[in-house]
């Protein structure tokens, strides 16, 4: 007997955004990467379209992650004293689709970084990878603050994605991408009114940069009110199909820094025994991670562990293949 | 999707005779579309007004049932596309495949063996898929039998052949198995075979269409504990095929997708297999049946299906009570939070990554956040004293100095009074713990 497919209508799609700049348009990555555009829920080709990949970014720092499970050293500790070998290897080794640099050490309690040392970690990126950079600064907002401007002045043309603003600090970071035509990371606090508020400030300071804005709903990990970040993320897509422009920007998420927070990432094999083994645990705790956030419409990811990256990147891939009836 | 009370009321008798107890048939209908009142107590329905309201009231997608006792896995009865506008209700069956051809004993063995705990919670696979890789009838029983002394958890069959069926399932009908499959070229003996020993059966197409069709000739033959297999295996086309069975069964109330659906794992690598059986559980498998079966595999989804299926109207909750973090001693610092599990955790994780002992008292809130609670006086001066008192802290500690959230400040001055304890204003933000900690107790 014949079913009748169910395909709903959509009134409207997520906007497009390109991250990066070409020789040609003024930056010099070797490519750009376009993000978003989906007219159908995740992965229902059946229905409508859904032209761009999600991707993957891997993080570097400013300084050694002293702070990450010591597992990673096996991967990173090579490089990790120079952001510029980090992002090579990370690109080059690990396929990472773009670079997210944290400027961690700017933070005063730790490195305290100067805005002069922290454009110098951003270039140092910039020459070793030609693929398209987020640069987020260290957390405190005071500090954020001083970095943005000189940041996007010193990479400007670069068409950077720049984060992160937040309700009640989003103008000095608004302010920079604007004048230098920059991309912004709207981070919200795991709440849909929170999201679009904060959608509408930015883009009253600037129409131009309606158009430019990520959304950071705010992601927890598996095991740490994941559900919660996929059904915001959920009801947003779903609003941004229905019209609601405000919510019809792409998403990213830091999956790998908060899964590497979660007790089962990081608690080794002797203290949980009933676990299983640490690091396949880890890198499924970060990919299963993931795999939720791509089901919930996520388009950027920001990954940690290269196998975790691998896994999920073939996930994609099968994700991405026509369903159509 | 129940009826209107109207809907109900067009097919009452319309008498007021108050046979069924309410003044008026209009107040029964209400009473009905309420579920406050079952068709039954009224003695005059006719029988075609009974079908009509029995199909109509029938949840969109069935409740079929796989074991018995306290092994048993309920499948089915969804009512929802998306968590957030109710909640998922029985949660993704995880089934562990085996193999006749493999070392059956020990896998069994290795799979009784799998349970976790976590968050203060019990995980568990719940079934046990046994196949017939052989060909070979006799080797599948074996399978079976060995299986079945092995664990008590449900059972799965898979086998395509009815003779092979036949066999294995002679040894384990009383546990009531899901018979796995029905397909095109079998469906009358795998029927039968079913229906005769009263266990639930996977219906598979080779499309959604083929699937329909034969739901249809299987109900024909009287058999309607059913679980839905449209044949896929790639990741993308299972997507969209659990997609539409869920929708149009909850959408279209279309009869032949109204049962449970079921998803087979096609990747070779563990890790992408795990991945793919997560995309399944997250859209609309109410089982799926997966060959890894490590701990450190498992562990990732079953705390996905957990979340997944939490109730989303519901803030979770952790025990309101005293937590040690590592092994804390009577000098070791106090951390006083709510027993919203999502700010426990987060608290919980700094304070560990702190690599202080602590101990953090967790005051019952109801299961809301800090400043939420602060709002509603759940989080006050009189609660956290009497949380400090019933947790019996003054005797595991002899320091008098709690850490109370930034975000609650002003509660300093009145706390100290009612307590009896200094208060330590700490960080705003759990993320400031790690740094505040060894600041003041390092």
């Amino acid at each position: 007997m014949a079913v009748e497919i169910l395909k709903e209508k959509y009134r409207s799609k997520v906007g497009e955004v390109v991250l990066g700049a070409t020789k040609d348009q003024g930056g010099t990555r070797s490519h750009t990467i376009t993000v978003g555009g989906e007219s159908a829920l995740p992965y229902l080709h059946f229905e409508g379209e859904i032209p761009n990949r999600p991707v993957l970014a891997l993080e570097v720092w400013d300084m050694v992650p002293e702070e990450w499970d010591p597992l990673f050293e096996k991967y990173y500790g090579d490089v990790w004293n120079d952001p510029g070998a980090w992002a090579r290897k990370c690109v080059e080794e690990y396929g990472a689709d773009l670079i997210q640099i944290r400027l961690k050490g700017a933070d005063p309690d730790l490195k305290d970084a100067s805005v002069e040392d922290c454009i110098a970690s951003v270039k140092k990126v910039l020459e070793a990878v030609g693929v398209p950079l987020i640069v987020v600064g260290c957390g405190k907002a005071e500090k954020d603050n001083l970095l943005y401007a000189p940041i996007a002045e010193a990479a400007a043309g670069e068409n950077l994605l720049i984060g992160v603003a937040e309700l009640e600090n989003y103008k000095a970071v608004t302010s920079a991408c604007m004048a230098n035509q920059h991309n912004i990371i709207a981070q919200s606090p795991i709440d849909i009114n929170i999201c679009k508020q904060l959608n509408i400030l930015i883009a009253e300071m600037s129409t131009a940069m309606a158009s430019r804005i990520i959304i950071d709903p705010t992601i927890a990990a598996l095991g740490y009110g994941i559900e919660y970040s996929y059904s915001i993320m959920e009801r947003a897509r779903n609003g941004a199909l229905q019209g609601d422009k405000m919510l019809a920007m792409p998403m990213i998420g830091n999956v790998g820094l908060e899964s590497w927070r979660a007790k089962e990432a990081n608690a080794s094999s002797e203290d949980e025994p009933g676990w299983g083994e640490q690091e396949e645990r880890g890198v499924l705790w970060e990919a299963t991670t993931a795999m939720a956030y791509l089901q919930s419409g996520i388009d950027i990811m920001v990954m940690r562990h290269p196998d975790a990256l691998k896994a999920i990147k073939a996930n994609i891939d099968d994700l991405i293949k026509d369903n159509s009836y | 999707m129940g009826l209107t009370g109207l809907e109900i009321y067009k097919h009452l008798p319309k008498t007021n005779c108050k046979d069924c107890g309410s003044p008026t048939c209009l107040a029964f209908a209400m009473a009905l579309a309420s579920g406050k009142a079952s068709l039954d107590a009224c003695p005059h329905v006719t029988d075609e007004a009974k079908e009509a309201l029995d199909s109509a009231s029938a949840p969109p997608i069935k409740l079929v049932k796989v074991g018995v006792g306290d092994n048993v896995v309920e499948l089915g009865e969804e009512t929802e596309i998306f968590r957030h506008d109710k909640r998922f209700f029985h949660p993704t069956g995880v089934a562990v495949l085996i193999s006749d051809t493999d070392d059956v004993a020990a896998k069994a063995e290795a799979f009784e063996a799998l349970e976790f705990h976590r968050v203060g919670m019990d995980y568990k696979t719940d079934l046990v898929a046994v196949k017939c890789d052989s060909g070979d009838a006799a080797k599948f029983k074996a399978a079976v039998e060995t299986v079945a002394g092995k664990t008590a958890k449900a059972m799965i069959l898979i086998a395509d052949d009815p003779a092979v069926m036949e066999a294995g399932l002679g040894v384990v009908a009383d546990r009531k198995p899901l018979v796995c499959a029905a397909t095109a070229d079998n469906f009358e003996k795998m029927t039968e075979l079913a229906k005769g020993k009263e266990c639930p059966l996977v219906v598979r197409g080779k499309d959604l269409h083929e699937t329909a069709e034969l739901v249809e000739k299987v109900v024909a033959l009287g058999h309607k504990d059913l679980v839905l297999d449209s044949g896929a295996r790639e990741t993308s086309k299972v997507l969209a095929d659990l997609t539409q069975f869920r929708r149009l069964a909850v959408r279209k109330k279309f009869r032949p997708f109204g049962y449970p659906a079921i998803a087979f794992t096609s990747k070779e690598d563990p890790r992408e297999e795990v991945i793919q059986a997560g995309v399944y559980m997250s859209k609309y498998a109410d089982v799926v049946v997966m060959k890894a079966a490590e701990k450190q595999q498992l562990l990732p989804l079953l705390s996905w299906r957990q979340n997944l299926y939490t109730d989303p109207q519901k803030p979770i909750a952790v025990e309101a009570k005293l937590y040690d973090i590592g092994t804390p001693g009577e000098e070791s610092p106090v951390y006083v939070t709510t027993n919203f599990s999502l700010t426990y955790f987060i608290v919980e994780g700094e304070v560990e990554s702190s690599r202080i002992p602590s101990r953090i008292l967790s005051v019952d809130t109801g299961g809301v956040s800090v400043l939420t609670a602060y709002a509603d006086n759940k989080f006050s001066a009189e609660t956290i004293a009497e949380a400090i008192k019933k947790s019996g802290l003054e005797e595991k500690v002899k320091h008098r100095k709690l850490v109370l959230p930034g975000h609650v400040a002003v509660l300093k001055g009145a706390l100290e009074e009612e307590s009896g304890w200094d208060v330590i204003v700490g960080p705003r933000e759990a993320s400031g713990i790690t740094k505040f900690s060894k600041d003041n107790f390092a």
